[in-house]
This record gives C-alpha cells, sequence and structure tokens, in this order.
C-alpha cells in the first residue's frame, strides 16, 4: 500500500499533462482527495500547463464566437459543488444535497398547520376558507417537489441582497423558490418571477415577501429562474433589470 | 532575462521577428526580473486579441467568472475574448485537423459556461482551469478517434507525423511566448521532447516512451522534472 501510494505520488506531472491511461487516472484520481501534497502539485502543474497552452494561443476564426453565444442559450449551467466535498463518498454529497429540502420541508409543515389553524378558525366564513384550501392546495405542491426524490437545490444571491434558493424535481417538472432578506418593495410595485426558456422569459408568479412559492409553468425546457421589480400586477415581460438570473439546479 | 529592445533598434530580416520582439517585450514588461511573479494587470479585453491570459489579472478573470456563474452572458462574452485564442490554441496543436479543432474548442467554451459554478479560485487561476478543460478535450477526441475502428492505421498516422514534426519543426520553436521559449530551452532534450509530446501531442507517457525508444520509468522521471524545471523558470504559483 505504502509502495503503491509512493509511487501515484510520482504521477502528478502526468496527470496534469493528461499523459496517464485511463486505470492510471482513475487510481490518481481517486487518491487525490487524501493527497494534499498531490492536489498542489497538480495544482502548480496545471498552471504550468497553462502557460504550454496560451505560449500556443491562436484566433479562433470569428464565427466560432457566434455560434458559442448562440449555443450556451439553450445550455443549462450546472451547480456550483458543494464546498468541502473532497470525500469521495457519494453519500455525503445526497445527504447534504437533501438537508435543504428537508428543512424546508419542515417550515413548510409548520405553516401548512397555520393554514389548517386559519382554516378552523374562519369556518363561518366561505371566502377565508377558500382562500385557507388554496394556500393549503399551494403548499402541498411546495411540499411535493421538496420531498421529491430527484430534488435538486441551488443558491443565489439576488442583485438586492435577498438570498435565494430554488429546488426543483425534473420528474415533476416544476420548481420551487425561497428568498429570505428580501427588502419591501416600492409602493406600487412587486416581485415577479421568471423562466428562462431560452433567452425569452416567461411570467412564474409572484413573491411578495420573505418565504416559499411554487413556480408557476413548466421547468422542463427553462433554463434559469429570473426575479424582477415590476409594476403592481406584474407584467408580460420583464420592464426592469433582473434581480436575479439564476439556473435551474439540474 | 530578456529586456525590452531599446527603440529604434535594427531588426534582424527574419519574417518572424517582428512578432517575437513583441512578445518578447510583452513577456519582460510583466516579469521584470528573472524569477518575478507576473504582476496583476487589467485584463485587456480586446477583440483578435492572441493568448496572454495568464499574464492578465487573475482576480480580474475571477471577477468575470463569478458573473458568468450567476448566468451573464455578457461576462461570458468577456471570457469568451479573453479565453478563447488560448483553448482554440491548445486544441488545434493536439487534435491538428483545423474543422475538429473548431468543434471541440466550441465544445470547451460552452463547457465553460456550463461548469462556470463550479470554478473554485482556491484551486487555480481561471486560465489553468479553462486550459486543463481544453487539454483533456482536446486528447479525449484524438484518443478516441485512436479507439475507433481504424486504430492501428490512425496510430500509423499519428507515429508517423510526430516523427514528422520532431524533424520537420521542432516544436517549440513555433511557441509565441519568448518566455515559454526560454524555459523549455532550459530543459534536456529527453525533458523537453517528453513535456512537449504529451502536452503539445497529446501523447500518454507510453506511447512518449515509445516514441522516443526510453524506458518508461525514465520517461515518468523526465516528464516531472521538466515540469518541474519549467514551473520553476516560468515562476508559476497557484
Amino acid at each position: 500500500m505504502k509502495q503503491d501510494h509512493s509511487d501515484l505520488h510520482t504521477l502528478a506531472a502526468a496527470y496534469a499533462l493528461n499523459a496517464l491511461d485511463p486505470a492510471e487516472r482513475q487510481a490518481f484520481g481517486d487518491h487525490l482527495p487524501q493527497c494534499q501534497a498531490c492536489r498542489e502539485e497538480v495544482a502548480e502543474f496545471e498552471a504550468t500547463a497553462a502557460r504550454l497552452a496560451d505560449a500556443a494561443a491562436q484566433n479562433p476564426p470569428p464565427m466560432m464566437k457566434q455560434h458559442v453565444m448562440a449555443a450556451v442559450d439553450g445550455v443549462r449551467q450546472l451547480p456550483p459543488r458543494v464546498p468541502g466535498t473532497t470525500q469521495p463518498a457519494g453519500a455525503g454529497r445526497a445527504l447534504r444535497r437533501r438537508a435543504v429540502p428537508l428543512a424546508l420541508a419542515a417550515s413548510v409543515v409548520a405553516a401548512a398547520s397555520f393554514a389548517g389553524l386559519a382554516a378552523w378558525q374562519n369556518r363561518q366564513s366561505e371566502q377565508f376558507q377558500e382562500r385557507a384550501l388554496q394556500a393549503e392546495r399551494r403548499l402541498d405542491d411546495v411540499s411535493a417537489v421538496l420531498a421529491a426524490p430527484d430534488a435538486r437545490t441551488a443558491h443565489g444571491r439576488a442583485g438586492n441582497g435577498a438570498l435565494t434558493t430554488v429546488v426543483a424535481s425534473e420528474r415533476q417538472n416544476r420548481a420551487v423558490f425561497t428568498a429570505a432578506g428580501l427588502p419591501a418593495p416600492a409602493a406600487g410595485m412587486t416581485y415577479q418571477l421568471w423562466l428562462d426558456h431560452d433567452g425569452t422569459m416567461s411570467p412564474a408568479g409572484f413573491i411578495h415577501r420573505d418565504g416559499t412559492v411554487l413556480l408557476d409553468g413548466n421547468t422542463a425546457d427553462a433554463g434559469a429562474v429570473g426575479l424582477t421589480l415590476e409594476p403592481a400586477g406584474g407584467s408580460p415581460r420583464p420592464t426592469t433589470a433582473p434581480l436575479l438570473l439564476m439556473a435551474l439546479p439540474t | 532575462m530578456d529586456t525590452p529592445p531599446p527603440a529604434g533598434r535594427p531588426r534582424p530580416p527574419i519574417p518572424l521577428v517582428t512578432a517575437v520582439t513583441a512578445a518578447a517585450a510583452v513577456t519582460a514588461a510583466h516579469a521584470p526580473a528573472a524569477g518575478a511573479r507576473p504582476v496583476n494587470q487589467p485584463l485587456p479585453f480586446g477583440p483578435g486579441r492572441t493568448g496572454r491570459a495568464s499574464h492578465a489579472g487573475r482576480s480580474d478573470l475571477a471577477e468575470v467568472m463569478a458573473e458568468v456563474a450567476h448566468g451573464d452572458k455578457q461576462a461570458f462574452s468577456l471570457l469568451y475574448d479573453a479565453l478563447a485564442p488560448l483553448v482554440f490554441g491548445i486544441v488545434i496543436r493536439v487534435v491538428r485537423d483545423r474543422s475538429q479543432s473548431e468543434e471541440v474548442a466550441q465544445e470547451v467554451m460552452i463547457d465553460l459556461w456550463r461548469q462556470a459554478a463550479r470554478y473554485r479560485s482556491d484551486a487555480g487561476s481561471v486560465t489553468a482551469w479553462a486550459a486543463t478543460i481544453a487539454h483533456r478535450r482536446a486528447v479525449d477526441r484524438v484518443r478516441s478517434a485512436q479507439a475507433s475502428a481504424d486504430r492501428e492505421q490512425a496510430q500509423a498516422a499519428r507515429e508517423h507525423q510526430t516523427a514528422f514534426d520532431e524533424v520537420s519543426e521542432q516544436v517549440e520553436t513555433r511557441l509565441e511566448s519568448e518566455q515559454v521559449r526560454r524555459c523549455m530551452r532550459g530543459l534536456t532534450e529527453l525533458q523537453r521532447q517528453a513535456v512537449s509530446l504529451a502536452y503539445y501531442r497529446g501523447l500518454t507517457y507510453r506511447e512518449v516512451a515509445e516514441a522516443l525508444r526510453t524506458p518508461l520509468p525514465t520517461i515518468k522521471t523526465r516528464m516531472r522534472d521538466g515540469l518541474i524545471r519549467l514551473r520553476d523558470c516560468m515562476g508559476v504559483t497557484t
């Protein structure tokens, strides 16, 4: 085992130059998370290799930029890796990924019981009861996404400082949006949510204050979630600069 | 160490020299003393710029990268301008076929967009990140072609090509950067060949050993100490 490792250490250069056979590459890649010195060495060698690449730089054909810029419109960005997940186990990552939806689910359950209470207290008023039922249905929808086995989470920060989370289920083609620290909008304005379909924004509902809402619309071919301030009542398409445009988690 | 050419210095009548002198001046301006770290410079985002990304302000590019990670297309356009020459340059070195190289370079640029949120500045510069992805893709392309039905034929063609290259054009003489060329000159013949064949031709170290008719452990060692010498010569830090 010791012998193995000291042998692996010498492979950092060949690894950084992509000169290893697939099996060796795999072995060295598996070794990396446990070897701080190897990671540092690989990083230095990769930076050295980048100088070699830079020295060979040449302009690509001008058309390439148009192709790339057009192509990325339809390409969903990957969510960041959760920091500190250098441990190889997939289980830790899966747990961490689940942690947020579960925490959100807990707060939603609390909210749901308030909704139930509201329904009971306002039994006399059909109007209130209807509203409470709507709230409950919305909460059910939100919970369904949060509890989906394929729920994925992404975090963002809006231009106004609000912390945002999107949880999406690809199987359900639905996503929920959570905001914390959302400043009250100016009088006559409201926060409107959007789904980005290849650069075209379609309205996806509103969020009036901190909390969690289900995004209106199918997220199947949406790449990102947007947030803008719009005149009360909302707009058919964004009329102000987006406060937030974050990729849907995949 | 290279010093900037004095104004009005007569230029020898070699066609390449104009470009070389310009590159040397750029390098010298950024690295005035041997081993000095390149000073962070504002990134010259201009159309038609070639290379020099590793000398550009690393923090600037990291900031652009953060915007890209949030889905900012304008930032991505800047990132493209800064990195596309480096990406295309290394891809075409390895893949060689121009139309395939364009295809691979496009894939790499799209991948940079896709993976933007996974870039971590504490693990290295944006340039190093992009170069690593680009080189990996280029090598994958070459090796999957190699693994296809006409494997042997492709291999024979490639070996022939490699031999031809080594004889007719010393790989590194065409390098743009004076610093890289100078540091390459500081390597032993075997170190230089091992690093060049692996990086610029995309050979595995087994293939390098075969091409140079040198035992495998020797190639492994030369590749490593060659890269260490380059790293130290260029003053590379992460």
